[in-house]
């Protein structure tokens, strides 16, 4: 395992092997995480612990992953040594949440902070939990995340003590992840279901069988650009399998009712919906500023353009990098210095301009 | 009675605090009170959580079997998991284990996990990390927590280690 202080060409595939694209359902799914939260016996919880104790904890558990073939080639990256910037760059690849990043003003990034980044699975060090076992794929496969996170946690759990309850199950700081500590969800594009207002039926249906739903980032976003993640809610009383089996039928279901939404947009308002989508794509190619949440919505049109094939010459996979790389950190990074937020929307006008002339030739 | 602390309110609050064996007594005014941190009310919820879980224990009459209140690892008392939302470490749920059952089943419809079994690697296998640390941790959080009686007992069990 490698110490990066942070240079993203060192992380596997720059870390987002999952925009490209090549899995199920990825024109509606763009991205599916399941993660399994642990704590390590002998330590208070990341929020109660002291310096100290995170750091030991910390180097516990970097000596027993050392073995772990799962994690061959990876890289650890300790947040706590990072600047804003880079922890604002890893956020925004979904590498890291929110909370470990230090982003949040009431959580300021913690001493012992680490992220494990690896190509197939990555752990995530000092979160609410002492371990997040996380593993993201491209479009709609939960099996393969599931193994994939699955695999390092068992190897982990052979060499650190997990703390485990005889009736609880895993333990964890908040009593929303107890049990198994798993939670899968999937990053989802619907803007059918929203153009045809069915949206708030699919979400409430959604949380009577037991899902629920967030934004782009997460717990606590906001819906922007018609992505919503949905995940489990609970995490006791169903065994791991069930708990998949569960948001796989019920995804499964949305996309349906999304796929059937568009059906209808473009039998009964064809010419509409077909000039919304070009001039969302006019836009994008010709601004010369444009806000994120702006670049969200109009990407999320061209994006349904795309699905619906009145857009044919883009691919999902350069939709998928505008969405990583037109946010502000990226930008600020590209150009080498901080931007402000005026300079940021040129930079991403420009930016978007310039990937929609190279890989959009021949759209017209 | 003058508070302690001010010599200018009137004492409102009286502590009894028992260290080294030794039982001293505290008296302070509403503010000098707050200000070391003393409650004086019942603490208001601070976290969605926090209020089923007040809920919860409003239910219950007597306190649950096997809730004492406060963790003897970490220190955490039900107060502080109003507040934050997030227990202190593992043996809370033994601390708060009657309360916490209700409040799971709330949350999840069930507080029982019929996933996936686990059994701890033997302690040989284990590399041990320092006990010594560990122990200092934990007794320095006591203190700064104002929890004597278990800084007391931690200290203890560091003398015998030393």
């Amino acid at each position: 395992m490698r110490r990066a202080s942070l240079d993203l060409s060192l992380l596997p595939d720059g870390g987002v092997r999952w925009l490209d694209a090549s899995g199920p359902h990825a024109d509606i799914v763009i991205s599916t995480r399941l993660r399994l939260a642990r704590n390590v016996v002998g330590y208070a919880f990341t929020g109660r612990a002291r310096d100290g104790e995170r750091l030991r904890m910390l180097a516990q558990v970097r000596d027993a992953l050392a073995g772990i073939a799962a994690l061959d080639g990876s890289v650890l990256v300790r947040l706590d040594d990072c600047s804003l910037l880079e922890r604002q760059l890893l956020h925004e690849r979904h590498l890291v949440s929110k909370e470990l990043a230090g982003l949040d003003a009431q959580h300021p990034v913690r001493t012992g902070a680490a992220a494990i980044l690896g190509e197939q699975a990555g752990v995530l060090i000092n979160e609410e939990d002492h371990l997040r076992l996380q593993a993201m794929r491209s479009g709609f496969d939960v099996t393969s995340a599931f193994e994939a996170a699955s695999r390092i946690e068992q190897a982990l759990g052979d060499r650190v003590p997990f703390a485990y309850h005889r009736e609880f199950g895993y333990l964890t700081a908040c009593p929303t992840n107890v049990g198994t500590g798993l939670r899968a969800s999937v990053l989802i594009h619907l803007p059918g279901l929203v153009l045809t207002k069915e949206i708030g039926k699919v979400l409430a249906g959604l949380q009577q069988m037991g899902l629920t739903y967030r934004g782009l980032y997460g717990e606590g976003s906001d819906v922007v650009g018609n992505f919503f993640q949905l995940s489990n809610q609970t995490t006791l009383g169903r065994t791991e399998e069930e708990l998949q089996d569960l948001l796989v039928r019920v995804v499964r279901h949305v996309i349906e009712r999304e796929e059937e939404a568009r059906r209808v947009l473009v039998r009964d308002a064809g010419y509409i919906i077909e000039d919304k989508l070009w001039r969302a794509y006019g836009t994008l190619r010709y601004a010369r500023s444009l806000s994120f949440d702006e670049a969200m919505n109009f990407l999320s049109g061209v994006r349904l353009g795309v699905g619906l094939k009145l857009i044919p010459a883009l691919s999902v996979y350069t939709l998928n990098k505008l969405l990583i790389f037109a946010q502000s950190a990226h930008l600020s990074h590209t150009e080498g210095r901080v931007l402000s937020e005026g300079e940021s929307n040129v930079a991403r006008a420009r930016y978007v301009r310039q990937v929609l002339a190279t890989e959009g030739s021949g759209v017209e | 009675m003058l508070c302690d602390h001010c010599q200018e309110r009137d004492a409102v609050v009286h502590l009894t605090r028992i260290v080294d064996n030794a039982v001293t007594q505290l008296h302070l005014c509403e503010k000098c009170a707050a200000a070391k941190g003393v409650e004086t009310t019942v603490s208001l919820p601070q976290h969605p959580l926090g209020e089923i879980l007040q809920a919860v224990q409003q239910q219950t009459p007597a306190p649950s079997a096997g809730d004492s209140g406060v963790c003897a690892f970490c220190g955490a008392s039900a107060r502080d998991f109003r507040a934050t939302g997030r227990l202190g470490c593992a043996h809370c749920y033994d601390a708060m284990e009657g309360s916490l059952r209700e409040l799971l089943r709330r949350l999840h419809g069930s507080s029982r996990h019929v996933g996936r079994r686990y059994e701890a690697p033997r302690p040989e296998a284990v590399a041990q990390a320092d006990a010594r640390s560990m122990l200092t941790d934990r007794l320095q959080r006591a203190v700064e927590a104002e929890q004597f009686e278990l800084a007391a007992e931690l200290r203890d069990q560091l003398r015998v280690l030393e």
